[in-house]
């Protein structure tokens, strides 16, 4: 059961529990649906930019512990970087948690999103953490289709 | 019967030691029929709890197969060789163990298709195709698995007809009052899941068959969770279309069946051309053969067949009643005990419902339920169980399912509790 702790971690809970930047932003230049079909995660994110930077994020809507905490932690923490920033730690985030490369190497760029290192032992959860990451790489793209994770 | 079971029954019990009452339906015993129980997951006995998804395989179904493909295998219907005509008439002895498991009238009634899903898309473009026109409308419920909406959705879209829903309650119950109303001289086809996957419910098949057939309405009905359940007699039913896959009720996969009253079928185009269905081709002109032949074009799974055939030998070589008795009491005992359960909605309380449980716990995510519960070595299933439609109507993304075979046991049930607790605890 020790994967459990790691996969459900405090910061993990307390973030699907209480997510930050769980709203709206009315003025949004980039709004973005998420979805994963097989369970039925569904998000919308918004971002605001100014210049290059990410100046605003929020987001709404439902999904599993895992997906949520990630959307919550990936909006607090892309807030204020710059895009090319942003894209970096997608893809920081995505080796992690498919486990292709060692958290422990990068402990400091990674900060909270660290707790999402036990994900890359549930490979069926792999996508619910990923989901909100590849939204707002998709809004930043200027995507217009929905994101799905299928 | 039931006072007899001790519910209980501590969890650290011995599983195979454990003493039954005698007399009564045993799970133990049945279970030693199943290779997959003596392996552990995550180092746990498997509490398996996923069989309306799929059901494991008896021994003697596994051998079957392996029978088939050591000693007895070859094409079918076209050799003169012996091994030829032995697999040819393993392949129809088959065929005949399966109009006697429905009740069939006649062995060419029974086709061979790859599961419920192909059975509804072979009537859909067959028989829809040449019955449904502009205007007309196909009938369908509202518990319907994507299965039985979709085949019907594409061919109304392409004829310009509309495909029309019955409702349901909030137990999952059909509003069968509006049912009949429902039907009116444009109504081509009734088409009916008889037990829901995702919430239970057993329709009345038999009745609305026969209101629907009142009106001289033809009425499929979707057997896919209804056949490992409960007696199916497609003659007492008088449904005209009847769809069960082979996976699901303890035999292969990528076997199926499709029962259709016999001048229905002779009367429809065939689905697919090719071999075996044709008794002469030139390039102007094909004569096609007479049923079953018409719709089993190419090689079949023939293996597959075989495979069923077994699985039902197998699965007759039971009391039905004793099984669906058990099945019943752990259905039972699993309701009571979620229901005693703050957080525990069940989604899902119809009248007459088989053993399958559906439920959401309050701040918890289903796809979490079921990872934790893996972790126990209980598989379950979470998420929309192919019927988004029934998720929408309860208002929820998806739930946890917990569904039962007579393979199971109190202990799978008292594990089920046991880990909804530390669930809860999880992500108190
Ligand atoms: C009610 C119902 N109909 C149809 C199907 C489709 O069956 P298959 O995937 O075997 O074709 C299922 C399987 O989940 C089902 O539960």
């Amino acid at each position: 059961m020790d994967e459990l702790r790691d996969l459900y971690q405090e910061i993990i809970l307390d973030h699907n529990k209480n997510p930050q930047n769980f709203h709206k932003l009315v003025d949004a230049d980039f709004t973005l649906e998420g979805f994963n079909p097989l369970c039925g995660d569904h998000y919308t994110f918004y971002l605001k930019l100014d210049g290059e930077t990410i100046e605003d994020i929020g987001f709404e809507g439902s999904g599993c512990a895992i997906s949520k905490a990630s959307a919550s932690l990936m909006s607090s923490i892309l807030k204020g970087k710059r895009k090319e920033e942003a894209e970096h730690l997608f893809s920081l985030f995505t080796d992690i948690v498919t486990g292709k490369i060692d958290p422990a190497e990068h402990i400091e760029e990674l900060g909270k999103l660290a707790a999402f290192a036990g994900v890359a032992d549930f490979p069926v959860r792999v996508k619910c953490a990923t989901l909100p990451w590849h939204t707002m790489h998709g809004a930043l793209q200027g995507k217009q289709d929905n994101i799905t994770t299928e | 019967m039931s006072t007899t079971w001790n519910e209980a029954t501590s969890m650290t019990a011995s599983p195979i030691t454990e003493q039954h009452p005698p007399g009564d339906f045993d799970p133990w015993r049945v279970r030693e029929d199943f290779p997959i129980f003596r392996q552990r997951i995550r180092g746990k006995p498997l509490v398996y709890l996923d069989n309306a998804a799929s059901t494991h395989k008896p021994q003697v179904v596994i051998d079957a197969v392996s029978r088939f493909y050591g000693e007895e295998y070859s094409n079918i219907h076209r050799g003169v060789h012996y091994l030829s005509q032995q697999a040819t008439d393993l392949y129809e002895d088959a065929r005949r163990t399966v109009r006697q498991f429905l009740n069939a009238k006649h062995d060419e009634e029974i086709i061979f298709v790859r599961g419920t899903t192909e059975a509804i898309n072979l009537v859909a473009q067959t028989f829809g195709r040449m019955n449904i026109g502009e205007g007309d409308e196909v009938l369908i419920s509202a518990i319907e698995h994507h299965a039985n909406i979709v085949p019907w959705q594409m061919i109304c879209k392409e004829k310009g007809a509309s495909l029309k829903v019955i409702p349901m309650d909030q137990h999952g119950d059909l509003k069968l009052e509006q049912f009949e109303a429902m039907i009116t001289d444009r109504t081509r086809l009734v088409s009916l899941v008889h037990v829901s996957n995702a919430l239970g419910t057993v329709n009345p098949v038999k009745e609305m068959i026969a209101t629907a057939h009142r009106h001289g309405v033809p009425v499929f009905i979707d057997g896919a969770q209804s056949v490992q359940h409960l007696p199916v007699d497609v003659q007492d039913l008088d449904c005209d279309f009847f769809a069960m896959s082979g996976h699901k009720i303890y035999g292969p996969t990528g076997i199926g069946v499709l029962y259709g009253k016999k001048a229905l079928l002779e009367d429809m185009p065939p689905y697919q051309g090719g071999g075996d269905m044709i008794l002469s081709v030139t390039f102007e002109h094909t004569v096609y053969n007479d049923i079953p032949y018409k719709f089993e074009a190419g090689t079949p799974n023939i293996a597959g067949a075989i495979g069923l055939a077994a699985a039902l030998k197998y699965f007759q070589g039971h009391d039905i009643t004793a099984l669906a008795a058990h099945e019943e009491r752990l259905l039972h005992h699993a309701t009571e005990n979620l229901r005693n359960i703050d957080e525990v909605r069940l989604i899902g309380t119809a009248k007459q419902k088989a053993s399958v449980l559906s439920f959401t716990l309050c701040a918890v995510h289903p796809h979490d339920i079921g990872t934790i519960l893996d972790q126990h070595g209980i598989a379950i299933r979470a998420g929309h169980h192919c019927a988004q439609p029934v998720m929408q109507h309860f208002g929820i993304p998806a739930t946890a399912r917990a569904s039962f075979s007579f393979y199971n046991t109190m202990e799978d049930v008292d594990a089920l509790v046991h880990a909804i607790h530390s669930v809860l605890e999880v992500f108190s």
